[in-house]
Formats: structure tokens, sequence, C-alpha cells
């Protein structure tokens, strides 16, 4: 096992178990804490992965304003803690958990199937300076379509909560 | 590193994902659900663009898209989940049902 796998199987535990908590917590302050532990074990992966800018990017967009938000929004609604209201019924729960390990179980017969024996050749972690380049050459029709998305998702978010 | 290790770590995400949408009934846990269901995908597609050593490197410019987009839909999500708060007085999705027939 090369350092790089190590890294990766730390960062990947971590993570998991960051994520499952997320879904399974009782409280639902400590579930969003539990997605930033998720959330910045994803953004190790990115780096493992040669992907730095985006890696960064991750830690301040998700973990700094998304889970804040988040944050925000269980205060705004103070939302009770415990498991009867947080959670369905425990028919419901079994449900999502045949769902949810079908879709695991499916996914992974499926990726090893398709790339069981495919490794990723190590190479220089993408400059951010040819990210730049790939978005604003390459990419400039999608990058501006998302920046309406944004304008629009802000102006509809001040229209919804305001109170008048 | 094989291909296959974040793939799989991803799907498990996914997954997780899956079942936190299914089984919460809070309306903010099912966006917490969401965003983990967004960053699979996003791994996904950082993995590929390593994998196949892209020259326009397109699978890391979606990712930062779809980080975009996902900012912009828990904006909506949560201004939509207050004003439910605030005429309802509750943010479990199951007693919302003023559209169910």
């Amino acid at each position: 096992m090369t350092g790089q796998e190590v890294a990766f199987l730390i960062l990947a535990i971590i993570g998991g178990l960051g994520g499952l908590l997320v879904v399974t917590s009782r409280n639902i302050v400590h579930a969003a804490l539990y997605l930033v532990v998720a959330l910045a074990s994803v953004a190790g992966i990115y780096l493992l992965l040669a992907a730095p800018f985006v890696a960064f990017v991750q830690v301040i967009i998700y973990v700094g304003a998304i889970v804040v938000l988040l944050l925000f929004g269980i205060m705004l609604t103070r939302a009770p803690v415990g498991r009867r209201v947080l959670d369905n019924t425990v028919r419901a729960r079994l449900g999502a958990l045949v769902v949810g390990g079908g879709v695991f179980a499916m996914l992974t017969t499926f990726l090893v199937m398709a790339f069981g024996g495919d490794r990723i050749v190590n190479r220089a972690a993408t400059a951010t300076a040819a990210l730049g380049t790939s978005i604003f050459r390459n990419f400039v029709l999608p990058f501006e379509a998302v920046s309406v998305l944004l304008l629009a998702a802000l102006v509809g978010a001040i229209v919804l909560a305001r109170r008048d | 590193m094989r291909l296959l290790y974040p793939l799989v770590f991803a799907a498990f995400l996914f997954s997780a994902g899956v079942y936190g949408v299914l089984a919460r009934r809070n309306a903010v846990m099912v966006l917490m659900s969401i965003e983990l269901m967004l960053n699979a995908v996003n791994i996904n597609l950082i993995a590929f663009n390593a994998f196949l050593q892209d020259k326009v490197l397109a699978g890391q410019v979606f990712a930062l898209f779809v980080v975009a987009v996902a900012a912009a839909e828990v904006g909506i999500g949560l201004a939509i989940v207050l004003l439910i708060f605030r005429n309802r007085e509750t943010v479990n999705i199951d007693e919302v049902d003023l559209l169910r027939w």
C-alpha cells in the first residue's frame, strides 16, 4: 500500500463515519457538525486526487458557508431534538435502509464490474492558472449561466424570506 | 491509487444521502442529506478527471459548478423552509401536505 492509499483510507473512514452520523444522529446540531467532518474529509480526498483548488473551494463554500447557513436554518426553525421528531416511522426508516443499501450494493457491483482494474496515474497537482484558463476559455457560457443562477437564487431567497 | 477507491467511497456517501432523504422528517436534515449526495457526485467528477488526465479539466470545472449550484439550492431551500415554518409552525415534511389530493 502506498502512502497515498493509506491517507485515502484514513480520510474515507473518517468521512464515511461522518456521513453515517449525519443521517443517523439524534441531535440536529450534532448532525450539522458531523456534516463538517464529512465535507472536510471530502476536501482532503480532492487534495489526494490532485485538485487543490477544488479542495479549498470545498472548504470555503461548503464548510464555511453552507454549513453555517444550515445552522442558521436550524436555529431559526427552533428544531427540536430527539429521534421521534427528527426521523420518520420505523417502517419508513426500514424502507429507506433497503433503498439506501440497495443503491450502494448496485453501484458498487457495477463500479467493480466496470472499473475493477483501472488505476489513477499520479501527476502534478492541477495549477489554479490552468483551471482558470479552462473556465474562461472552454466553459465561459456555463460559467455565465451559473452566475445568473446565483443572482436569481439570491433575489429569490430575499423575496421568499423577508417579512412584509 | 485504484480508481475504484474514490468511486466506492462516493457510492457510500451517496447511499447515506439517499437514506437520509428518505428517513428524516425534518426539512433541514433532508437538505443536509442532499448536500452529501452532491458531494458524492463531485468526488466522481474529480476522480474521473484525474483518471482520464483531461486536458481541459472538465471534471474539476464541473465540480466547481456543482458547488455553486449547491450553494444556490441551499439558499433557496432554507428560504422556503423558513417560510413554511413561519406559516405553519412546523418543518416536518410529512405535515406539510397542502398539495396532497
